[in-house]
């Protein structure tokens, strides 16, 4: 195994009684680099992370997290990783600064280096001054901040961050990044899942697209982008919703990928420019529909998440329970 | 790695300690219920309430280490953060002990309030070593059995209700008001399966003096008891994890 990587996972599979929750996946994270495994909810992301840090068993396959095998060594592992889960589980009874003790006590920081560090990280999170708060008064925000703060405690080599701005404000979601990405800078590996698209292609130096327990694809954001930017897209709005009438217009376009992106908006991947025009044209003409707009755009990694799985961008836009995140 | 292990059962105990146990309903249903009970039984017969000493303490380490055991790891299992705990570099039987001991500590602290006010109050002598002897086993093993019961099921109200049953056959089976010997012999065999016989046992003899040597087997089956509680629930909690 070369020493600059951190996390091996090979063949990992996790059922849970009959249901196949991750699919035999391959994949390897290198020393110092955020990276994000990104898909819709029931992906598999969380069960993946699960698996590598103890928390369920793999059913097949194997894994290893800074060398030691996630079967037989995980409390070696755990000595060496933070974990910041999608709920902040934070003690609601205990003040900011005391569930930061209580972790610190937990992962066996020296006494005489607690304090200093549970104020360091409340300074560096901008909770200092919130410390004798319980944590259930604390914002959402906050309550996340906290809670990646204790999960870096123990200064761990890498932090797991499961949907780590999942339910915060656009603020409090941009403030988040921004920390995220100074830990990089820091020299710590992390491992991200996430379901925003815009926030795997801000954070990530490589992503994992992960759908239905399978990972289809890796590759920086950048060269997931590349492998869109060589075909021309074209995002086309109409006067009304097309649902109805997305098989006939993709049937059109021979080998052309015709995805909605809203009701009423669809975008279409490669093919000729000209020939696209032409076609939509005929098309709405047709069905008497009227084409509002039509553009040319820059492919972003949203194109090249639905170039690559074929999915509309609205299954990543559900949150868990079924609500629609607005944009962020 | 037992080092670990070590410290972490410590400091979630003393954690559990500040979050659940020393708060009003904890301490309410550790030791208001058990005055109540026995406080009934000396207004209808007020003498010889020596005699209900041991059965007092003996209820006191039941409903105390009970009490929040039976709530706290569903509690956590439900909030997230029962896995916060697992996710340290300590072992799952480590935070399952953690959780028992935090119980144990406030038994601990009950007992110790209830066992020295009648002593004090009644002017009773009761054989310390004994008495250790028989409450720190038996803390335990109610703390370990609330535990089981507690992960045997998913919610909170379902632990606690399920704790009420063997809580109130105890009660009434394990001479803690009715001494087991005057007890129809089906029902005798019934007591000698349950922890609490034991414990009031001990405790009788503790308080009366008298041979130390059944103070010894009365501790023994009480360990007995606590293993038989403990390596199911650990078992228990590590399926909620596969």
């Amino acid at each position: 195994m070369g020493n600059d990587l951190v996390i091996q996972a090979s063949g990992l599979t996790k059922f849970y009684g009959e249901l196949l929750a991750v699919d035999h996946i391959n994949f390897e994270v290198k020393r110092g680099e955020i990276f994000g495994l990104l898909g819709p909810n029931g992906a598999g992301k969380t069960t993946t992370i699960r698996m590598l840090t103890g928390l369920s068993k793999p059913t097949e396959g194997k894994a290893s997290v800074l060398g030691f095998d996630v079967g037989s060594e995980i409390v070696k592992i755990k000595r060496h990783i933070g974990v910041v889960p999608e709920i902040s589980n934070l003690y609601d009874e205990l003040s900011a600064f005391d569930n930061l003790m209580f972790m610190a006590q937990l992962y066996g920081v020296p006494r005489s280096q607690r304090r200093k560090r549970a104020e360091e990280l409340l300074k560096i999170f901008g909770l200092y001054e919130r410390k004798d708060s319980p944590f259930r008064a604390l914002s959402r925000g906050m309550k996340r901040a906290l809670t990646i703060a204790a999960g870096m405690i123990h200064n761990p080599k890498i932090l797991f961050l499961d949907e780590p701005t999942v339910g915060l404000d656009v603020v409090a979601a941009r403030s988040l990044r921004n920390l995220i990405a100074n830990l990089r800078q820091q020299g710590m590996t992390i491992f991200l899942t996430t379901h925003y698209l815009k926030e795997a292609d801000l954070l990530c130096d490589r992503v994992a697209i992960m759908v239905k327990g399978r990972i289809i694809k890796t590759g920086s954001p950048v060269s997931l982008k590349a492998e869109v930017e060589k075909e021309s897209v074209i995002e086309l709005s109409f006067d009304r919703d097309i649902s109805e009438l997305l098989e006939d217009l993709s049937n059109r376009f021979p080998g052309v990928k015709v995805v909605a992106v809203e009701p009423n908006k669809v975008r279409i991947y490669g093919g000729i420019p000209a020939n696209i025009y032409d076609n939509v044209f005929r098309f709405a003409k047709n069905k008497g529909i009227e084409i509002q707009s039509v553009n040319s755009i820059k492919p972003t990694l949203e194109d090249a998440f639905i170039k690559i799985t074929g999915l509309s961008p609205t299954i990543m836009a559900i949150e868990k329970g079924g609500r629609h995140n607005v944009a962020r | 790695m037992w080092r670990d292990n070590l410290r972490g059962i410590y400091y979630i105990a003393l954690k559990d300690m500040r979050t659940y146990y020393l708060k009003p309903p904890s301490v309410s249903w550790g030791i208001i219920f058990p005055v109540a009970w026995i406080l009934a039984f000396y207004l209808r017969n007020p003498r010889g309430f020596e005699e209900l000493v041991p059965g007092l303490i003996a209820m006191t380490i039941l409903f105390s280490t009970t009490a929040a055991e039976a709530v706290v790891i569903n509690f956590e299992l439900r909030l997230g953060s029962l896995e916060r705990l697992l996710l340290a570099p300590i072992s799952l039987p480590s935070v399952l002990l953690g959780k028992v001991l935090g119980g144990a500590i406030f038994g601990l602290l009950m007992v110790t309030v209830v066992t020295i006010s009648s002593a004090l109050t009644l002017g009773l002598h009761p054989n310390i070593p004994c008495l250790i002897l028989i409450v720190i086993p038996s803390l335990f093993v109610f703390s370990s059995l609330g535990a089981l019961l507690c992960v045997l099921v998913k919610e909170v109200f379902e632990a606690q209700t399920l704790l009420n049953l063997p809580r109130f056959i105890m009660i009434f089976l394990c001479g803690v008001i009715y001494p087991v010997s005057a007890m129809p012999k089906v029902l005798q065999y019934f007591a000698y399966v349950m922890p609490l016989t034991y414990t009031v046992d001990g405790l009788r003899r503790a308080f009366s003096a008298t041979s130390s040597t059944m103070v010894f087997a009365d501790t023994l089956v009480l360990m007995g008891f606590f293993v038989l509680f403990i390596l199911p629930a650990i078992k228990l909690l590590y399926k909620k994890f596969e």
